[in-house]
């Protein structure tokens, strides 16, 4: 049961140049608003009639001994304080560049900002640099305090003047703040109440202003997006720990953990001292548990089927850097991206900004990095795929901190690039990408070479001949000045397929990568032939599907089995046969023979040049003259 | 979703990186409200367990009803607890109490040192604690995974940045961090959690016979109950509601000069 009385509560941080007067609307805030401690006043009064000094309203938040020997704020504070309609916790972030560590820490952890400008020096570069910081660190509602009107006779033409260039200036950024207020925070006016001496101004007061804002929710309406942050095991249960960040889970909803093909459905949703209930909503810690025990860890993001994340080994980012050495290409670095964490390096550099002018900086050409408190475009790339979204897509996995050494260096947001994106199954990706056509028709390309591409899908138990023919094959067919090649199993294991281990899922995967890569070679005019043993019926078929109809020539290499284990190449049916390969094909896992194929060749009974001859009759080959022959 | 909600959902957050991230953890119980608040929100997030030790520093001037509370949970929650004291001290009599001490030295050795001890001892490289941002403007500095030195130090001037929940998990060897999931909490929000979750506390928050009640808890010497009439959990939220006082008015080892508690943070202190 929650009191009667308990109210939402808003968090503002309070930017701008140094000694533009911060820290003392800060004071001046609170004590308006009656929030201040009993006896604090009096006793900073006190201290700073003992040390022959003027009180100074920011002594309040700079309650640090060594703050009031600089009068500047070096770290960022947070107090509370309440209205009417909520209560606010106030950051207060200092505005020296060199702290610039300490407003990102503060602005960050923010859902509003009031960024204060003073009237009499006007713009600074640090008035600008932490208008674009806000930008980037995803705060949308922010409010101009235009500072020390007291200071320019509280004219209305000077705060005009401020609001117009800043407001430009803004907008330049892709900005649009919500209100600009002259005040003089020393003198309380127009913070709690509207001023006397600026009888001009219509708008609203601080307090107004800050009441205006809205609170943040998690992100309920986006797809589902689950980091993994732990998996325990406290009891027999297995338990994936994490914050739902965005959208929904629920009991029932089939899962997919990314990066990977990973896929389970979700059976519980766990919580302790709390009601039981069979969905999660964004913003809650929550833990599941899964119907089948897949292997997840920390890092994984489960997403829905249906809108899963990017899974890509590189990006397009916009980046703030805050550490003492500079951020270098050719070094790695570590990157924290919700609960993942993955080697990056810098990619490119596309370019590095000052971002109190937004003027590009201009480098040396060997002279790659991103300096302490530069922003840049860039693109970091990854050695293996990390899961993502874009900023505009979703927030909590579409931005990111870089970790150089034990420190956190810097920051940055995804930006949209062409990034295709994986779809449902997992093993087909993108549908923002079209196939492209080039200049050259496939007629052009079939004049040429004397013959259209095509892909020959050799399939048959291991020892059938599948090797040999395909070898013997590409031979005649070079001598014939044709273009072909073969593409061999092993070989395409040691690059193409070196990921790949050998279970039904990894097989099924080497064969569509193979079938992809076949068909790749066809559309170049070559007549590229395969051996592989290929069992099932179902992944030759997806093969069948990738190429055009009559570009496929499934050859069914038909040996009875006591031949091929008679004639055992490579040693395999006996090993088979004492159990020392598990499912090997035609022993103890099955071989599914092609109902139709476009040519069946008996090995059993023929050669390998009839055989050859065969293949090279389906092709209505004609001989054309060749410089070499081997 | 309800703002003691997000508080507390945040705090599991915190709990959950800390568990992940440090092999040797271990969390600060002083037994006040806080510290219940945090055991409470550590069980939330470990599903009813708690699978680090409790390290209590008794300086021997506890109020005695809050050892038998202590005792009582680590039974009731089958906890594992790490009493540090530090002998030598007491054993000297160099204490505030006993007239040979300031307030200020005292808390130096009986609580900083003896924390000292403890973590050196047990090779704890993240050290969970129930510092609120609320309490004192120092503590309204610190980051939720603050680093410290070898020397138990605390660097205020350059702290780590925060942002978007990614926090400083990648330490210097011999180096500790300490840990804050209520940072971002107030007094005021604790007793309205304590009310929703009906976690039981220690009896001294409450207004006893002579009219008086403990706001905030710690040594007998050096801790004075308020003027109160709030006798219940709702009574003291309402009070709270109401008060300018601050909460740690009635520790005086804060106010023996203008930056004591400054100094001992530094130092290491909590």
């Amino acid at each position: 049961m929650t009191t009667p009385g308990a109210t939402e509560q808003l968090k503002i941080v309070i930017v701008g140049h140094v000694d533009h007067g911060k820290s003392t609307f800060v004071g001046r805030l609170f004590h308006d608003t009656g929030s201040l401690p009993e006896g604090k006043l009096q006793q900073l009064q006190a201290i700073s009639e003992r040390r022959g000094v003027p009180f100074e309203w920011a002594n309040l938040m700079d309650a640090l001994q060594s703050e009031r020997d600089q009068n500047i704020t070096i770290d960022t504070a947070q107090i509370w304080f309440n209205t009417k309609k909520r209560q606010y916790v106030i950051i207060d972030a200092p505005g020296h560049k060199e702290f610039l560590k300490n407003m990102v820490t503060g602005a960050a952890n923010a859902e509003a900002a009031l960024l204060l400008i003073d009237a009499h020096e006007g713009i600074q570069e640090n008035s600008r640099r932490h208008g674009y910081l806000l930008n980037l660190l995803g705060i949308r509602q922010i409010a101009v305090l235009v500072n020390k009107m007291d200071l320019q006779e509280y004219s209305e033409a000077r705060f005009n003047q401020i609001a117009t260039d800043y407001t430009s200036w803004l907008k330049s950024i892709g900005v649009e703040p919500k209100v600009f207020v002259p005040i003089a925070a020393k003198h309380g006016d127009n913070i709690a109440t509207r001023s006397a001496k600026m009888p001009w101004w219509n708008g609203p007061t601080v307090l107004e202003t800050l009441d205006s804002f809205k609170v943040s929710e998690s992100p309920q309406d986006q797809p589902l997006r689950f980091p993994i942050q732990d998996v325990y095991r406290f009891d027999q249960r297995r338990i994936l720990a994490g914050r739902v960040e965005s959208g929904s889970i629920r009991v029932g909803d089939r899962l997919i953990f990314a990066p990977g093909n990973k896929s389970s459905v979700v059976k519980t949703i766990e919580r302790w001292n709390a009601p039981t209930t069979d969905s999660a909503h964004a913003g809650e810690s929550i833990g599941i548990t899964l119907n089948e025990q897949i292997f997840v860890e920390r890092g994984s993001i489960a997403a829905l089927e249906s809108s899963p994340p990017y899974e890509l080994t590189r990006f397009n980012a916009r980046i703030f850097w805050m550490g003492k050495q500079p951020f270098r290409k050719g070094r790695s670095y570590k990157l924290k991206l919700a609960t993942q964490e993955a080697e990056c390096s810098i990619e490119a550099i596309e370019k590095v900004i000052d971002a109190s002018t937004l003027a590009t900086v201009s480098r040396h050409q060997n002279e790659i990095f991103v300096g302490r408190h530069e922003v840049a475009e860039l693109t970091l790339q990854f050695k293996k795929p990390i899961a993502f979204d874009t900023i505009g897509e979703i927030v909590p996995t579409g931005r990111f901190v870089i970790v150089d050494g034990f420190d956190v260096c810097g920051g940055g947001i995804i930006v949209p690039g062409n990034y295709p994106k994986r779809t449902a199954d997992g093993s087909h990706r993108s549908d923002n990408l079209y196939w492209s056509h080039g200049k050259v028709t496939v007629a052009q390309r079939a004049g040429r070479n004397g013959h259209p591409g095509c892909v020959i899908w050799l399939t048959g138990l291991s020892g059938s001949g599948k090797s040999t023919i395909a070898t013997e094959l590409e031979r005649e067919l070079f001598n014939m000045g044709r273009q072909a090649y073969v593409l061999d199993g092993d070989n395409v294991r040691h690059g193409l397929c070196s990921d790949l281990a050998f279970s039904p899922e990894d097989r099924r995967e080497n064969i569509r990568r193979v079938g992809e890569v076949a068909k790749l070679f066809a559309g170049a005019g070559l007549i590229a032939i395969t051996a592989f043993i290929s069992p099932y019926r179902e992944d030759r078929h997806l093969v069948r599907q990738m190429v055009a109809d009559d570009q496929f020539i499934e050859v069914f290499v038909n040996a009875p089995i006591e031949v091929c284990e008679k004639r055992d190449p490579k040693g395999l049916y006996a090993k088979a046969r004492a159990n020392e390969i598990k499912e090997f094909t035609g022993i103890s896992a099955p071989y599914e023979p092609p109902t139709k194929p476009e040519i069946e060749l008996r090995t059993g009974e023929s050669s390998v040049a009839e055989s050859v001859g065969r293949i090279l009759e389906y092709l209505h080959l004609q001989d054309v003259e060749t410089e070499i022959s081997i | 979703m309800d703002y003691l909600s997000k508080l507390e959902h945040q705090s599991i957050y915190l709990f959950r990186e800390a568990f992940n991230k440090f092999e040797n953890l271990a969390m600060l119980w002083s037994i006040g409200k806080d510290s219940t608040v945090l055991l409470w929100l550590a069980r939330k997030a470990f599903l009813g367990h708690v699978p680090f030790p409790l390290v209590h520093v008794d300086t021997t001037y506890k109020i005695p009803s809050m050892i038998e509370y202590r005792d009582r949970l680590v039974k009731e929650w089958n906890l594992q607890l790490v009493v540090g004291r530090n002998h030598s001290v007491l054993q000297e009599g160099r204490t505030f109490p006993n007239g040979k001490a300031t307030r200020v030295e005292c808390c130096g050795t009986l609580k900083k040192d003896a924390l000292k001890t403890v973590l050196e001892q047990k090779h704890y490289t993240g050290v969970i604690v129930g510092v609120r941002r609320d309490e004192e403007p120092t503590r309204a500095k610190e980051r939720y995974f603050s680093p410290r030195d070898k020397n138990m130090e605390w660097n205020v001037e350059d702290q780590p940045p925060e942002l978007w929940d990614q926090f400083k998990t990648d330490y210097e060897k011999g180096t500790h961090i300490r840990i804050h999931p209520l940072l971002h909490w107030t007094e005021l929000n604790i007793w309205e959690y304590i009310e929703r979750e009906n976690i039981p506390v220690i009896p001294l928050y409450f207004s006893n016979e002579k009219g008086e009640r403990y706001r905030s808890i710690g040594c007998y010497p050096c801790t004075f109950p308020i003027k109160s009439q709030a006798k219940t959990v709702p009574e003291i939220i309402q009070e709270l509601r109401q008060t300018n006082t601050p909460e740690r008015a009635g520790r005086a080892q804060d106010k023996e000069s203008e930056d004591a508690f400054e100094k001992l943070r530094r130092d290491g202190y909590m």
